[in-house]
């Protein structure tokens, strides 16, 4: 079987500065992986990139083996800030995707994913009067609710506090089990990658490649304390240039 | 009680300065300079006889039409200048350049163009409103952060929805803060209009009380009605400001 994603040879320079310096990767449907990279090697461009927000200046992206020329509801976005609008309740944020017809009922809908991320009571707040973890709930059922195939998320929770971050990276890893997305994850965090990824890819300081690839085949729930994650964290971040 | 403690010093300066007029008038013995309880017995007169509520509601009527039409043309031509960029490069300029023209220096051409009737100061309050409104709303527009213009554009939805649930609601606060500053202009050049050409409204009011017989008591009374209604003015659209659609952009 083709693969789901396929980034062919992409590059990306803004003005004069190359940042993107020619990445290829396949991803299989319904695989997890994450990418990891020191800060400010274009990380973030890749993903804008591989999700069509932006055009790559040599290459492709085909899902589905088709061409990528901008984005759609079949991959879902979700970032560090997020993008759940302030201006409207949950039940509203999570409806917004569900425009035009062949959604069934819409609020069923919602209500569904709405229960599924445990914000069961909350649908007619709005964002401001909700904690980080639960805008990040709202965010994820929003993306879930328009039966999206991928999700590109980019260090989707690296703005929660340290004990958010870890319960919202097994609540996520529940959901993925009720529903098998295709993920990419954008991250810095080595224990994030190593706790939820299929696959892990290290890439390398700007203009930024792909550097080294690791398979992490481990089942899930993982215990990180394991000699062999520990091993793989360090190696990992040994490509990282950090050695502990 | 709280509200209480917050209310307290203001009522206490005023009535401070109240007294302080009392007593500077009965010192000094003028004969043209009212009293307070003049002033207060002067806008009994008024509004018994009825005269007051006429002035009241011709002024709050020129208000209401000039400020209606320019929230009309410019809220749709604001969003269309934000949204347009060739539309904010050909229009900011020339708005910038009619923007700083007091909305009074064009009282000649209100008379020359529209006479002295009710037509004037509805066009004047429209320059002095339309253009706040403009600057506020295209402005609202540029500051849209892109995460959520690109959110909507990740989920595909229709041009339709991408403004009635994206754009319009995001730059709702800056439109209001727009109207805000709008009425409040439009309140003050309602009255200096009314001062010049007009037989009726607040300013008329006050014009008049001078020219017919020194009645001090009278334009006084002109004058702190004025003033508190531009306060319940400036109330309401703060009320505005405190929806819940639109309390996430005025600080938590």
């Amino acid at each position: 079987m083709d693969a789901k994603i396929v980034v062919n040879e992409i590059k990306k320079s803004f003005k004069d500065l190359p940042v993107v310096g020619g990445v290829s990767l396949d991803v299989r449907d319904g695989e997890f992986v994450a990418i990891v990279g020191p800060s400010g090697c274009g990380k973030s461009t890749l993903m804008k990139i591989i999700a069509g927000f932006e055009q790559p200046s040599e290459g492709e992206v085909r899902i589905d083996g088709e061409v990528r020329r901008g984005p759609n509801p079949k991959g879902i976005a979700i970032s560090q800030h997020g993008s759940v609008f302030p201006w409207l309740t949950v039940q509203q944020n999570l409806m917004f995707g569900l425009t035009g017809d062949g959604h069934g009922d819409k609020s069923a809908l919602a209500d569904h994913y709405a229960e599924m991320v445990g914000l069961k009571g909350f649908e007619s707040s709005y964002p401001h009067e909700l904690s980080g973890g639960m805008l990040k709930r709202v965010e994820l059922a929003r993306a879930l609710v328009v039966k999206p195939e991928i999700l590109y998320m980019d260090e989707p929770f690296s703005a929660l506090d340290a004990l958010m971050n870890l319960k919202m990276r097994t609540e996520l890893l529940r959901i993925l089990a009720e529903e098998r997305h295709t993920v990419i994850l954008i991250t810095h965090d080595v224990e994030e990658a190593l706790f939820m990824a299929d696959r892990i890819l290290v890439l390398s300081p700007r203009p930024t490649r792909i550097q080294a690839t690791f398979e992490v085949p481990q089942s899930h729930p993982r215990k990180l304390s394991q000699p062999q994650f520990q091993e793989m964290k360090e190696q990992i971040l040994r490509e990282l240039g950090v050695t502990i | 009680m709280e509200k209480l403690k917050k209310i307290l010093p203001p009522l206490a300066v005023l009535a401070a300065l109240i007294a302080l007029w009392w007593i500077v008038v009965v010192q000094t013995e003028s004969v043209i300079f009212p009293t307070p309880l003049q002033v207060v017995t002067g806008t009994l007169e008024l509004a018994e006889d009825g005269t007051l509520w006429e002035h009241i509601g011709a002024s709050l009527f020129r208000v209401g039409t000039g400020f209606g039409l320019a929230a009309a043309v410019a809220i749709p031509l604001g969003l269309w200048m934000g949204r347009v960029d060739g539309a904010y490069t050909t229009l900011n300029p020339i708005f910038q350049i009619l923007r700083p023209i007091s909305p009074i220096a064009w009282i000649p051409l209100a008379i020359l163009w529209f006479g002295v009737g009710n037509l004037s100061p509805v066009f004047l309050i429209f320059i002095a409103a339309v253009f706040p409104m403009i600057v506020q709303t295209a402005a609202g527009v540029h500051t849209i952060e892109r995460r959520y213009l690109r959110a909507a554009e990740n989920f595909g939805v229709s041009r339709t929805t991408l403004f009635r649930q994206v754009i319009i609601p995001a730059v709702l606060p800056e439109i209001i803060v727009g109207m805000r500053i709008a009425l409040g202009v439009a309140w003050l050049v309602v009255v200096a209009a009314e001062m010049i050409a007009l037989r009726s409204g607040l300013g008329y009011l006050i014009m008049d009380s001078r020219n017919a017989g020194n009645r001090y008591d009278l334009v006084i009374a002109g004058m702190i009605i004025i003033g508190v209604i531009g306060l319940i003015l400036d109330a309401v659209m703060r009320k505005l400001e405190g929806l819940k659609s639109v309390r996430w952009r005025y600080g938590r």
